[in-house]
């Protein structure tokens, strides 16, 4: 029962790393008044570039970082159409994910001739799950075993880096000059303005590093959660990423929480497939594939409260004289 | 001329709290100590030059402000006051002319740039992010260091420095937006002070303030100009000037055409400059001829949502043929009074009858308005238009589901425009575009176009909530006039507005309100305004004196 306990949460953990990074990817954009739907694009998108350039090169690195590049690339065209251009948020994020899906398929599949998939990766270009010292030997041992060897080890090198992105984040929001500063230019960009710093230069900032981390949600999906890119393999994930942003109200510990509470449901709806319950006995697959999704809804409409967006978010700024 | 007089009159400056009249009073003194030092001047304009396409906002424009004073800059809106000082403040580039600060040429291009050479401004509209403490308002964009810890000690010991200094009190650690508005303006003076900023320039610094915090404002002018600072400010209100300024300049039309010593001037003397000639506001009227009741209040008392009585136990009358004028400083009930009794929100207690029928307070202004009542709202931006709907549209507000324009299914827009071009005539509303986005009149046009629409109904009863508040003075004098006609025409009309000299110059009765309850009744030709002031301050009697705690 405990050893099944840990096992659930260890795949709490690696369910959970998508959402964490693209949720984190949303904070700096929303924070800077950017508001980002097209984060399961850019998530897409990565993790294509990712696996591609991983089955070419056989290189993990050249993976991430051509899938941060692309990434970053589909975050500058929402930055211009919104920045600069001070066209509409929602509808220019919605023309990135249709972008992304389109075209990973299409061009996956003009490439690499098998329906949009790309080949298996080598365990070369992907990221491979590392063993702490001593994790074999404590493996044994009860209680502490199981937790340092399924839960505290045995992760690929990315999981360990979304946990510190958490840590940064909190310090750069809430303890830097570009911290005060994000967080202004999202709730009154006029003051930021006058204040003599620059709301454009400010926001394209912020909408870069939303890419990156995108970039790595998209790499984590395809070479390190997977070994190979299938198409539309985001599946809404930047959407729930978007919902615990939002849960989390824009706070970087909370979206940390949000998202383990969110991986935890996929993986228990993993974990009850083919269960049979006492009394009620087998539930359809359906349905416990339904149950994070279902919860994320009864979570949203009425268990956070109110969740007061930064309030110059999804406005373009226009210099008023 | 008689009513602008009145500016510089104490009782004008009265309110129920005592505190406010001792610092207006105070003023001619102040300004006498502070006659204006030698030495260089704190800010030289010579020949700017700004134009925006057609429009020629700033016609070389000199300006000299002495070091050490108070320079008050007036004129109509639209006069060019605000593009001046953008240009002075680094929002604007002007085409022409030279910057000098204490005596040196200096070249602006950038917010930044005036901070650099001491210029700070404090905008009308605040500049602060509402929900970061006073510290961080005030750090953002001069943090000091990539991390915040350094900076953030550094200013609460400035802002403890400067709170010692000027009088500046607030708690560094609150949030912004649960400060009163008094207070948030004094966050923008020091986020200005905290730059080091040796002049300041205010943009209508006291268009959000109640009086008494306007008062508290001067005060601190007055006490920052003691310390060695230069003040400039924007206004369009006379009283301001008059209270805190030693110099004026006044603007017309993109241009400067007077820079007057306070001291040597009168209010009159600005406001023909503002205008470029002679206003009268004094509106040529004959005698009253009053007939039956129109309207009648009984007994009429208003409960806000907090339990507080806003309007007691009120009684009046207002018959045909005759204005009705309510004074009173403002927030002692008038407003919610004319809520009342246009059927916006339902009394606690009382009624009120118009032409015989009595109101049945169902929280439908509708109703009212079919029994003949006409409203303009004291404020046309909330109550009396949409602003971003065009003309026409909001011409029929209100009015929209009559017969004429289509009923209550299908508006017929033909109807509504020519509707709508009929009353822009008439009621001379410029632009004379129907199709025009109303955000984009000027304020004295927007209020033209409310009063257009109420009046054209041919109501019995008119209600009229501060019908020039925001007006330029030209306008004040047509919409006085279309006024005095309604009444001619036997119309009952009651005025309420916190401008004395309008309500001496319009009514024929004169009711006092104060904490509100109707203080007393006056007739304009038994009274003066110094009574009036009295009374309006609660001075006098024994309502006034609850009125006063």
């Amino acid at each position: 029962m405990f050893g099944n306990f840990i096992l659930l949460l260890d795949s709490t953990v690696r369910l959970s790393m998508p959402l964490l990074f693209a949720a984190l990817a949303g904070l700096y954009s929303e924070r800077s008044g950017v508001f980002d739907i097209g984060l399961e694009g850019k998530m897409l998108a990565a993790a294509f570039a990712a696996a591609a350039v991983g089955v070419l090169t056989g290189s993990v690195w050249l993976g991430l970082l051509a899938g941060i590049g692309i990434s970053v690339f589909l975050a500058l065209v929402h930055g211009f159409a919104c920045i600069t251009a001070r066209g509409n948020q929602i509808v220019a994020g919605v023309a990135i994910n249709f972008l992304a899906a389109g075209l990973t398929a299409l061009i996956g599949h003009a490439y690499f001739q098998r329906g949009g998939r790309t080949p298996g990766l080598d365990d070369d270009a992907r990221f491979i799950p590392i063993n702490w010292p001593g994790a074999e030997a404590l493996r044994d041992v009860p209680i502490i075993g199981p937790i340092y060897f399924e839960l505290i080890s045995g992760h690929n090198l990315l999981v360990y880096i979304g946990f510190l992105t958490v840590a940064v984040t909190w310090f750069v929001v809430f303890r830097t000059r570009f911290g005060l500063r994000l967080r202004a230019v999202g709730e009154n960009p006029a003051a930021v303005d006058t204040a003599g710093i620059s709301v454009t230069l400010m926001r394209y900032q912020a909408v870069i590093i939303c890419g990156v981390l995108c970039g790595f949600a998209g790499a984590y999906l395809s070479t390190a959660q997977s070994a190979s890119f299938v198409p539309n393999m985001s599946a809404g994930k930047g959407f729930i990423a978007l919902a615990a942003l939002i849960f989390a109200k824009w706070r970087p510990v909370p979206v940390l929480y949000a998202c383990l509470l969110f991986g935890f449901l996929d993986a228990l709806g993993i974990r009850l497939q083919g269960y049979a319950f006492p009394v009620i006995g087998e539930v359809p697959v359906q349905i416990i594939q339904a149950l994070p999704y279902i919860l994320t809804v009864v979570l949203l409409a009425g268990f956070i409260g109110r969740a007061d967006p930064p309030k110059a978010g999804g406005v373009p700024y226009v210099k008023e004289r | 001329m008689a009513g602008f007089t009145l500016w510089s009159r104490p009782f004008y400056l009265l309110c129920p709290k005592s505190a406010g009249y001792q610092a207006v009073t105070a003023t001619p003194t102040a300004a006498s100590d502070a006659t204006p030092t030698s030495g260089p001047l704190a800010i030289e304009l010579r020949g700017i030059d700004k134009r925006f396409g057609a429009v020629h906002a700033n016609k070389h424009i000199d300006l000299k402000v002495a070091r050490q004073s108070i320079h008050g800059i007036v004129g109509e809106n639209g006069a060019g006051k605000s593009t001046l000082m953008s240009i002075l403040y680094g929002f604007y580039e002007a085409d022409q002319g030279d910057i000098f600060v204490g005596g040196q040429k200096v070249s602006i291009h950038s917010s930044n740039d005036a901070i650099a050479h001491g210029i700070g401004m404090v905008h009308q509209h605040f500049m602060l992010v509402d929900n970061f403490t006073v510290i961080e308002n005030v750090m953002l964009g001069a943090e000091g260091a990539a991390m915040l810890q350094a900076g953030r000690e550094k200013v609460r010991k400035d802002l403890k420095h400067l709170s010692d200094e000027y009088g500046l009190t607030v708690d560094p650690d609150a949030i912004v937006s649960e400060l009163s508005v008094g207070l948030q303006q004094r966050v923008e003076i020091l986020k200005a002070l905290y730059r080091g900023a040796e002049i300041l320039i205010l943009d209508e610094p006291t268009g959000v303030l109640t009086p008494e915090e306007a008062d508290n404002l001067f005060k601190i002018l007055r006490q920052l100009r003691d310390q060695g600072k230069t003040i400039l400010l924007i206004t369009h209100k006379l009283r301001e000037i008059m209270a805190v300024t030693d110099e004026v300049s006044v603007m017309r039309r993109g241009a400067m055409v007077a820079t007057l010593q306070t001291a040597k001037t009168s209010p009159s003397e600005i406001a023909e400059q503002m205008v470029g000639r002679r206003v009268l506001l004094e509106v040529e009227k004959g005698p009253p001829n009053p007939t039956e009741t129109a309207l009648e209040v009984k007994n009429l008392t208003v409960r806000d949502k907090f339990g507080v009585d806003r309007v007691k136990n009120v009684s009046f009358v207002v018959r045909r043929g005759e204005i009705v004028g309510i004074a009173g400083v403002s927030g002692n009930g008038q407003s919610e009074l004319l809520e009342a009794v246009s059927g916006i929100v339902p009394p606690a207690s009382g009624s009120v009858v118009i032409n015989g029928q009595t109101l049945s307070h169902t929280g439908d202004p509708a109703e009212a308005r079919h029994m003949g009542l006409g409203h303009v709202p004291e404020d046309r931006l909330r109550m009396g238009l949409v602003k971003n709907f065009e003309e026409n549209e909001n011409s029929v507000l209100g009015y929209h589901d009559q017969d004429d324009i289509g009923g209550a299914v299908v508006l017929d827009v033909d109807a509504v425009r020519n509707h709508a071009k009929a009353q822009i005539e008439k009621y001379d509303i410029r632009p004379p575009n129907c199709r025009l986005k109303t955000a984009n009149f000027s304020g004295g046009n927007q209020q033209k176009i409310v009063i257009a629409r109420e009046m054209e109904q041919d109501p019995d009863v008119l209600l009229v909530g501060q019908p020039t508040r925001g007006v330029d003075i030209g306008a004040i004098e047509f919409i006085h006039k279309q006024l005095i006609a309604m009444r001619d025409a036997g119309k009952a009309v009651l005025l309420v507005s916190v401008e004395l000299d309008e309500i001496f110059g319009l009514s024929d009765r004169i009711l006092v309100m104060c904490g509100g309850e109707i203080v007393g009744e006056r007739l304009p030709d038994q009274t003066d305004e110094n009574e009036i002031g009295l009374m309006m301050a609660g001075i006098d009697g024994a309502a006034g004196a609850e009125a006063a705690e």
